[in-house]
């Protein structure tokens, strides 16, 4: 691998231990599980090996609980459209202003249909005001989807709380955990989650698996409709290759789970404190005391976060950015506008994601190399004066149609 | 990551003409923070002849504004003003060896940032008629606002309509939906509901033209744009004329050019304004026209 890839929260290399493990299921054991001889049977019973270890990882009380999907996205929208088709008289649905947009097109799509949907507002810092949601909750609220880490900035919500005053409510409680599967120590059985998603790839499995996390008892209508795999839950032939692959991660990441914690974050914290050390006009978005140990968001400002990432990829570096650019779209990260940033801050917006593959070496790299970065595009801002911004920036330079 | 050429690339990490000039007489700000790309243009010009002896940029902005901006100096320098105003935006992105259609608002940037900067010279007042939506139609670079008021000017009620007036979902047509809900929202303005089915407005009819006058007239209209494509080592050819539909085939440097879809948008809209009517214009290889018609 050459290149420095602090990019784990877009995608993780899948460990090569995990590669391993699943070989055998493309060619040697190519059945079909739902077949009755032999071929399928080994197939099959992979499968349930694979469906223990992701239990294990999310302590779920029955292994009947896990339906393999084919992606985090796949698993939300089964969860919503789920509960609302369940639960016909109820026509509310309560998420947030932060949600990836697997959940926030979906949302709004059910908007047309004429669904009632309550996005709750962050602070600064990417929290919830938990009253807000208290008084939203009632009985016309189908379903609550909130997800338990950002993917931007890392920043926690209380999921583990907030199910428990859905339930209170009657309410059903989904949580998008797919940044925080692998990271964060889970004990679903504890807990009143009624839906959890999770996305193989983000915890070094490959892409096009999921898992949906279905609390037992809880009243579920399939999305894919069809054969009787996954319990007749999730119709279509099981991606036995990359079901057992992410049987092996998980395993794998229970083992790393306090090395996440304890190392990694340190790699992390070094990575942060030394970037800001060097680079003035610079500062952590979301909430740094309680975020994803692998997280780090820093905002540059006065200068386009794509402009650095391009730059940041001519060292071998692997980042990415919340500015309108990097995907095409007229505004920067809908997360950073939630919780308040100014455009000038918003679009030069960079996500440092590390993983348990990452080094003491690329973390001092990268230290070594971005304030260069900054500096050079800060050069040519029409924002900034020498060694620091332009005296009263705003009005330094105020474009026509800004 | 993007797409970006090579020139491009090379104007992003080596800038032209990057930051303060002193001594600058027209200064031109023009771009929008919200959308995350601005600029700053600053020229030196000599009052007797009116030349550019200079060009400076600040931007804040992506790779592609920066490119733009290093560009759009170093083409301006040495010119006269009214030279310079002649720069439009495609010859800035040309300069660049093309740009993405997400990104050929930053052309239009460099291009509006230097009206600003001579109005400012000349001490006359710039005010920009921009105004700039979602892309919604990726393959020819057409956003919302544009649609929203192609709608409302024309009082479209169909997608077909949509992609007649401006072309947006004529290709891959992944934008239908979209487009949809935007006929929805405008439609509803006017109090009418949108009905998918609808048949698009009568397209124009050809004005008495004869068959022949007609293809003489397209004859026409491609002959006045070859001397264009011809400098830039390129030509075009008329293979056939099938009712609404023109088939050309795309030569020399023309052909598999990246920026062959935004030419022949520009020459289809030349045609339609000539004949009065909505036409299609599709690009093909010589020979492949008798070869297609063997499985009708």
């Amino acid at each position: 691998m050459t290149g420095i890839y602090f990019d784990n929260n877009a995608t993780t290399r899948v460990d090569p231990a995990v590669v391993e493990a699943m070989l055998p299921y493309f060619t040697e054991q190519f059945g079909n599980p739902s077949s009755m001889h032999s071929f399928g049977n080994k197939v099959g019973l992979a499968i349930k090996k694979a469906r223990m270890q992701v239990q294990e990882l999310l302590g779920a009380e029955h292994d009947s609980e896990i339906i393999f999907t084919s992606c985090g996205t796949e698993s939300d929208s089964t969860a919503i459209l789920s509960a609302l088709k369940a639960q016909p008289e109820r026509k509310e649905i309560i998420t947030t202003t932060v949600e990836h947009p697997a959940i926030l097109t979906l949302c709004a799509w059910l908007e047309k249909d004429g669904y009632k949907v309550h996005y709750l507002k962050v602070d600064g810092k990417g929290r919830l005001d938990l009253d807000e949601y208290k008084k939203l909750l009632g009985d016309q609220t189908a379903v609550v989807s909130v997800m338990w880490a950002n993917n931007e900035t890392g920043t926690f919500f209380p999921v583990v709380e907030m199910a428990e005053l859905a339930n209170a409510a009657g309410a059903m409680f989904h949580t998008d955990a797919v940044q925080a599967v692998g990271k964060v120590p889970l004990n679903l059985k504890d807990t009143k989650i009624d839906m959890l998603s999770v996305s193989g790839h983000k915890l070094h499995a490959p892409k096009g698996v999921g898992v949906l996390y279905l609390k037992r008892g809880v009243r579920f209508r399939p999305l894919l409709r069809g054969g009787h795999q996954e319990r007749g839950r999730r119709a279509g032939t099981e991606n036995t290759t990359s079901i057992v692959g992410l049987g092996k991660a998980a395993e794998m990441a229970m083992e790393a789970m306090a090395f996440e914690n304890t190392e990694v974050a340190r790699l992390r914290d070094k990575l942060e404190a030394g970037i800001l050390a060097k680079v003035p006009r610079s500062f952590v978005t979301g909430n740094p005391d309680d975020r994803l140990p692998n997280t780090s968001n820093i905002a540059f400002e006065f200068i386009e976060g794509e402009a650095i990432l391009l730059l940041l990829n001519k060292f071998g570096i692997a980042a990415s950015s919340g500015s309108a650019c990097t995907s095409g779209s007229l505004e920067p990260s809908h997360v950073m506008r939630a919780m308040g940033i100014p455009y000038t801050a918003a679009h030069g917006t960079v996500r440092f994601s590390l993983s348990r593959y990452s080094t003491e070496a690329e973390v001092d790299r990268v230290i070594a190399v971005v304030p260069e970065i900054i500096a050079q595009l800060r050069k040519l801002s029409p924002y900034w004066d020498g060694d620091g911004p332009a005296a009263e920036p705003e009005k330094a330079f105020a474009p026509t149609y800004a | 990551m993007w797409d970006y050429s090579d020139k491009v690339k090379e104007h992003f990490f080596q800038p032209r003409n990057a930051g303060v000039l002193e001594g600058a007489n027209g200064v031109g700000d023009v771009g929008s923070i919200s959308c995350g790309d601005a600029l700053r243009l600053m020229l030196k010009v000599e009052p007797e002849t009116d030349i550019i002896l200079d060009a400076h940029f600040q931007t804040f902005g992506c790779g592609s504004a920066i490119a733009s901006s290093s560009a759009l100096t170093e083409m301006i320098k040495g010119k006269t003003l009214d030279e310079a105003l002649k720069v439009s935006n495609q010859d800035i992105a040309d300069y660049l060896d093309g740009l993405p259609p997400e990104k050929m608002h930053c052309s239009v940037m460099g291009r509006e940032a230097l009206q600003a900067a001579v109005a400012n010279y000349r001490g006359e007042e710039w005010s920009d008629d921009h105004e700039e939506g979602a892309l919604v139609c990726k393959c020819f670079a057409i956003d919302a606002v544009m649609i929203e008021d192609t709608i409302r000017a024309n009082d479209l009620s169909s997608v077909q309509d949509v992609t007649n007036y401006t072309k947006a979902g004529g290709g891959c047509s992944s934008c239908h939906e979209g487009i949809e809900e935007i006929l929805v929202k405008v439609m509803a303005e006017r109090g009418e509901s949108f009905k998918p089915g609808t048949p698009s407005k009568e397209e124009a009819k050809p004005a008495g033209m004869t068959n022949l006058q007609r293809i003489r007239k397209i004859e026409a209209v491609l002959e006045s744009v070859r001397p264009q494509l011809k400098r830039d080592g390129g030509d075009i050819e008329l293979l056939d004329v099938d009712g609404k539909t023109i088939y050309v085939s795309m030569t020399g440097a023309c052909a598999g050019c990246q920026m062959e879809a935004l030419t022949l948008q520009g020459i289809q809209q030349k045609l339609m304004e000539e004949l009065k009517e909505f036409i299609k214009i599709v690009p093909t290889k010589a020979g492949a026209l008798s070869r297609a018609s063997c499985h009708v």
